[in-house]
């Protein structure tokens, strides 16, 4: 059972990196578009933080952006596992961060994540 | 030219309101949001995670606002698409206001707004070269508006503030439909397009 549950998140990290990478960074970048574009740009601090760079960042982390006490307190770096547990459900990831916007369907999450990946890569 | 408003003239007007008509225009600007006055006293669900929602929006106005101010200053925009841009600001004032009015009553601290050049920055003004150029800024803007706004409808804790996210976003989906009507855009193809 301890096995389990320590091996649970291994694993279902493992399998949301392995969706991410499966995923379509192209229909990514137009979801980003259309769904994060009103806050967030890549290379540019706005209502929410640039985005470029952000897997492998520590969370709320990004110079020169204003995080939640809550965000700023987070003791991760972001990766395709954690990205996904944060456009599913921020609240539930960080409970007292600000973004009130969630992404519902997984398909849709994977791309967007795979786009994130894309543009973090260096 | 726009009406402009610098930051200490927006802080007394704020100051003043606060003092002296902080009722009346309180209960104005939240039943221009919701359609009652009763929604900040009777908020009873996450009031705080409602405000963290309302700050997005109110930052999305303040962001908007002075998109337009950007055009309207660059001597690009000429008539009538100057007026209507003049409108349209008017109206993400009149968001704004709302907006601030609500997130004090709900006892959260508004955001303020950056400077108009760091907005400038943040959106590439720079490259603005021609009226088309901010048009399309704009319809960008107000397309991401409306669907931010849509998307966070289930967010809210208190539905009639859940109503207030989707008349603003009826407002930014008027923009753009005009907005994009004068770049020649052709109208969506499919329906639920917005918010998709």
């Amino acid at each position: 059972m301890i096995v389990a549950e320590r091996l649970l998140p291994a694993v279902l990290g493992l399998a949301l990196a392995g969706a991410a990478a499966a995923a379509d960074p192209g229909r990514g970048a137009g979801l980003y578009e259309a769904r994060c574009g009103a806050c967030h740009s890549l290379d540019a601090h706005r209502v929410g933080p640039l985005h470029r760079g952000v897997v492998g960042r520590r969370a709320g982390s990004a110079p020169g952006y204003d995080y939640s006490p809550a965000l700023a307190a987070a003791a991760f770096t972001w990766d395709a596992a954690l990205l996904d547990a944060w456009l599913k459900d921020p609240e539930a990831l960080v409970p007292g961060q600000r973004m009130g916007y969630s992404v519902a369907d997984a398909s849709d999450r994977g791309d967007l994540v795979a786009f994130l990946l894309s543009v973090s890569r260096r | 030219m726009l009406i402009k408003t610098t930051p200490a003239q927006y802080s007394a007007r704020r100051n003043f309101l606060g003092r002296s008509t902080s009722i009346a225009l309180s209960g104005a600007a939240v039943a221009l949001l919701a359609g009652n006055s009763r929604l900040a006293v009777a908020a009873t669900g996450n009031p705080s995670g409602d405000v963290n929602i309302l700050n997005v929006a109110l930052g999305l106005e303040h962001e908007a606002i002075a998109a337009y101010q950007v055009g309207a200053e660059s001597g690009l925009l000429q008539k009538p698409v100057l007026d209507t841009a003049v409108l349209f600001q008017s109206h993400h004032k009149q968001h704004r206001d709302a907006l601030v009015a609500t997130i004090e009553k709900l006892g959260g601290k508004p955001v303020m707004a950056k400077s108009n050049s760091d907005y400038a920055a943040s959106l590439g003004a720079g490259g603005l070269k021609s009226q088309t150029d901010i048009l399309n800024l704009a319809a960008r803007l107000e397309l991401g508006a409306a669907n931010a706004y849509i998307g966070v409808i289930p967010a809210f804790s208190e539905k009639d503030l859940a109503k207030v996210a989707a008349r603003l976003a009826a407002d930014e989906t008027m923009h753009w439909s005009l907005l994009a009507n004068a770049l020649g855009k052709p109208v969506p193809m499919a329906a639920l397009s917005f918010g998709a």
